[in-house]
C-alpha cells in the first residue's frame, strides 16, 4: 500500500486537532506517514498522538534553521519525501500556510494542486476530492490527472477517527537552504487566544454582528461562546464598527468556518458572510428582523432581541451544564 | 524601487457566481466583474512605495479580454504601465499553470526589486499563488504581510496568520502579499482617469511568453474537475417569534439535535 504523507500542524510540539483530521482521511487512501517540521526533539514529542491516530511512519525533519525560516523548510521535506516514496497523496490543512506550502510544492514536484478539500475518497486508483466553492454555493468533485495529487483539506470537515499506527519513526535530512532565496522569520507574537478554541478548529462557534451594537456588548457573544465551549466570530459589519478584531471575521474575506452548530447573533446574512459560514452543520439565528436572509438558512430562528434571548440561552447551557 | 503589481478581475463577491455547465469553468457572463478588492490594497501599497522611494510599477494580470477593465482600474489609480496575458489557450488553467505563466510575464519587466500581490482571490482561494511564484523565480516569499517597509536592500514584513503574527526579513527583489489590513486604497481620480487611457498595456499571447499553448488551459492541466453542481440551497428551518422564551427554546432545540 502507498503511503499518503501527511503534514503535521503543530505549535512547538502540540498537534493541531487538523492533523488528526488528516491522518484519518489519509488511512483512506493508503498507509498514513506523518511528516514533522520542527526543532530537534519535536517528532519525540508528537509521536503519540500521531501513534493513536493511525500514522504507521512518523518523519522527523528537525533543525533549528527549519523554525526560523518560513514555509521552504516545509516544502522542502515533503519534495525529498515525495520523490523518496512515491506518495498516493500528500495532505496538508488548508490553513493560510498551509495552502502556501501546498502551492509551492505541486510546482516543485509537478504535482496536481487541489485546494480547500472538504472530503476525501478512494476511487479506484484515483483520489477524488470534493470542494465547496464560492462560499459553498457550489460543490465540486476533482482529482489530479498528472503526478501526485497535493491536497489543501479545510479544517473541521474530516471527522476524527482514532487508531493505532505503529509510528515508526524515521529521519529526513532537510537540504542547506540559499540565504537570499527565503524568508527569515525574526520574531514572533502567538496570537494569545486565552481559553477558547481557534475560529477554524472549533467545533461550536458564536458570531456577532452590527446587531450587537458596541465591542462592549460583545460581552454578550463571548459568555454565550463560553457556556457553550465555542470560538467567537464576528461579521464584516461588526469588524468594520470597530466592535471586535479582524482575526476573528468570518466570510468571504475573513475565515471560512464550517462547525457543527453556528449560532449567529446579530447578523443580517449578507452573501460575503453566508460564504464563509453556510458549511456549518447545524446554523441558529437570532435577528430582530424577520426579513434578514440570515433565516433562509437557518435551522432554528428566533426573530427576537439578542440582548434578551443570549442571555436566556446562555443561563439554560450552563444549567443543563450542572 | 520597480514593483510588479499582480491583479485579477474576479465576479463581484455581491454577485452571484456561477460554474458553466459545459466545461466547469468560471461562468464570467453570469457575474458582475471586477478588480478583487485585494488587488486595490496591492496597487495602493505599491503606489505608496513609489511615492517614498521613486522608480516605476507595472502592473501584470492575466485573463480575458474584459480584464483590461481590472488594468485600467490599477492604472487610474497611478500605476505606470501594464502587461496583459490574454490567450483563449488560457481558458480553465488551474492555479499551478497560472503561477508558471505568471513567473514567464513578470519576466519581461526589466529590473523589478519587488513583486506584490494580494493574499488571495475572491473567486478561486488557491491562497498561493504569491508563494508559487516565489518558488519558481527563487526567491524569498513574504506573505500575508499586513506592514510592510525597507531598509536600504531588505524588506521586513508582519506576516499575520492562524499563528498569530511572524516578522519576516529578506533581501530584495522579493515577492510580497499583502492582507486587507494594509492599507485603505484610494479612489481613483478624474485626472487619473484620463491619464490611464494613455498609459501603455502591453497584450501578449502565452506563445510570446515562450509558452506552449499545450501547457495551459483545461488540456494541460494537473487537475481535473469530474462534476460540478450548485449545491440545494439550505432550506430555512423552525423559526419562532420570541415571546420571552427564546433563547429556552434554542436551548431545546439544540438538546434535541444532541448539541448540547
Amino acid at each position: 500500500m502507498s503511503e499518503v504523507l501527511v503534514l503535521v500542524d503543530h505549535t512547538d510540539g502540540e498537534a493541531k486537532k487538523v492533523t488528526f483530521e488528516l491522518l484519518s482521511a489519509a488511512r483512506r487512501l493508503g498507509e498514513p506517514a506523518a511528516v514533522v517540521v520542527g526543532a530537534p526533539g519535536t517528532a519525540a514529542k508528537l509521536r503519540d498522538a500521531l501513534a493513536r491516530h493511525g500514522a504507521a511512519k512518523v518523519y522527523a525533519a528537525e533543525s533549528d534553521e527549519a523554525t526560523n525560516v518560513l514555509v521552504t523548510p516545509k516544502v522542502d521535506a515533503l519534495a525529498t519525501l515525495a520523490e523518496r516514496v512515491s506518495p498516493a497523496a500528500v495532505l496538508v490543512p488548508s490553513t493560510l500556510e498551509g495552502k502556501e506550502v501546498a502551492g509551492r510544492l505541486a510546482v516543485r514536484i509537478g504535482g496536481g494542486l487541489l485546494v480547500e478539500a472538504v472530503d476525501v475518497v478512494a476511487d479506484g486508483g484515483d483520489v477524488v476530492v470534493t470542494q465547496s466553492v464560492f462560499g459553498g454555493s457550489y460543490v465540486v468533485k476533482a482529482k489530479a490527472t498528472k503526478g501526485t495529487p497535493v491536497i489543501s483539506v479545510r479544517p473541521g470537515s474530516i471527522d476524527v477517527e482514532p487508531a493505532e499506527g505503529a509510528a515508526a519513526e524515521e529521519s529526513v535530512e532537510l537540504p542547506a537552504l540559499d540565504a537570499a532565496k527565503h524568508g527569515r522569520i525574526t520574531d514572533r507574537q502567538p496570537v494569545v487566544g486565552g481559553d477558547r478554541p481557534e475560529l477554524t478548529e472549533a467545533s461550536v462557534v458564536v458570531s456577532g454582528g452590527r446587531g450587537v451594537g458596541s465591542a462592549e456588548n460583545f460581552e454578550i457573544v463571548e459568555k454565550l461562546a463560553d457556556a457553550l465551549g465555542a470560538a467567537v466570530g464576528a461579521s464584516r459589519a461588526a469588524v468594520d464598527s470597530g466592535y471586535y478584531p479582524h482575526q476573528f471575521q468570518v466570510g468571504q474575506t475573513g475565515k471560512t468556518v464550517s462547525p457543527q452548530l453556528y449560532i449567529a447573533l446579530g447578523i443580517s446574512g449578507a452573501i460575503q458572510h453566508r460564504a464563509g459560514m453556510q458549511t456549518s452543520k447545524t446554523i441558529v439565528a437570532v435577528n430582530k428582523d424577520p426579513e434578514a436572509p440570515i433565516f433562509e438558512i437557518a435551522d432554528f430562528g428566533v426573530v427576537g432581541d439578542l440582548f434578551k434571548v443570549a442571555p436566556q440561552l446562555t443561563e439554560e447551557v450552563t444549567k443543563r451544564k450542572g | 524601487m520597480n514593483i510588479v503589481v499582480l491583479v485579477k478581475q474576479v465576479p463581484d463577491t455581491w454577485s452571484e457566481r456561477k460554474l458553466t455547465d459545459a466545461d466547469h469553468t468560471l461562468d464570467r457572463e453570469a457575474a458582475d466583474a471586477v478588480l478583487d478588492e485585494i488587488n486595490e490594497r496591492a496597487v495602493e501599497e505599491a503606489l505608496r512605495i513609489k511615492e517614498a522611494q521613486g522608480g516605476e510599477v507595472t502592473v501584470v494580470s492575466m485573463g480575458p479580454d474584459r480584464a483590461t477593465d481590472a488594468i485600467r482600474k490599477a492604472l487610474s489609480m497611478g500605476a505606470d504601465k501594464a502587461v496583459h496575458v490574454s490567450d483563449e489557450a488560457l481558458h480553465g488553467s488551474d492555479a499551478v499553470q497560472t503561477a508558471r505563466v505568471l513567473a514567464k510575464a513578470i519576466g519581461t519587466v526589466e529590473g523589478y526589486d519587488l513583486i506584490l500581490a494580494g493574499n488571495e482571490a475572491t473567486d478561486g482561494r488557491a491562497g498561493a499563488v504569491p508563494a508559487m511564484i516565489a518558488e519558481l523565480l527563487g526567491l524569498p516569499q513574504l506573505t500575508q504581510a499586513r506592514k510592510v517597509s525597507f531598509d536600504g536592500s531588505t524588506v521586513t514584513v508582519e506576516r499575520e496568520t492562524e499563528e498569530g503574527l511572524t516578522t519576516v526579513q529578506a533581501s530584495l527583489p522579493a515577492v510580497v502579499s499583502v492582507t486587507e489590513k494594509i492599507n485603505e486604497p484610494r479612489y481613483p481620480s478624474f485626472k487619473g482617469i484620463m491619464a490611464a487611457k494613455k498609459k501603455p498595456v502591453n497584450t501578449v499571447t502565452v506563445a510570446d511568453l515562450g509558452i506552449d499553448a499545450g501547457e495551459v488551459g483545461l488540456a494541460g492541466a494537473l487537475t481535473t474537475v469530474l462534476e460540478a453542481a450548485p449545491k440545494p440551497p439550505r432550506t430555512a428551518g423552525e423559526r419562532v417569534e420570541d415571546d420571552g422564551t427564546g433563547g429556552t427554546k434554542i436551548a431545546e432545540y439544540l438538546v434535541g439535535q444532541k448539541l448540547i
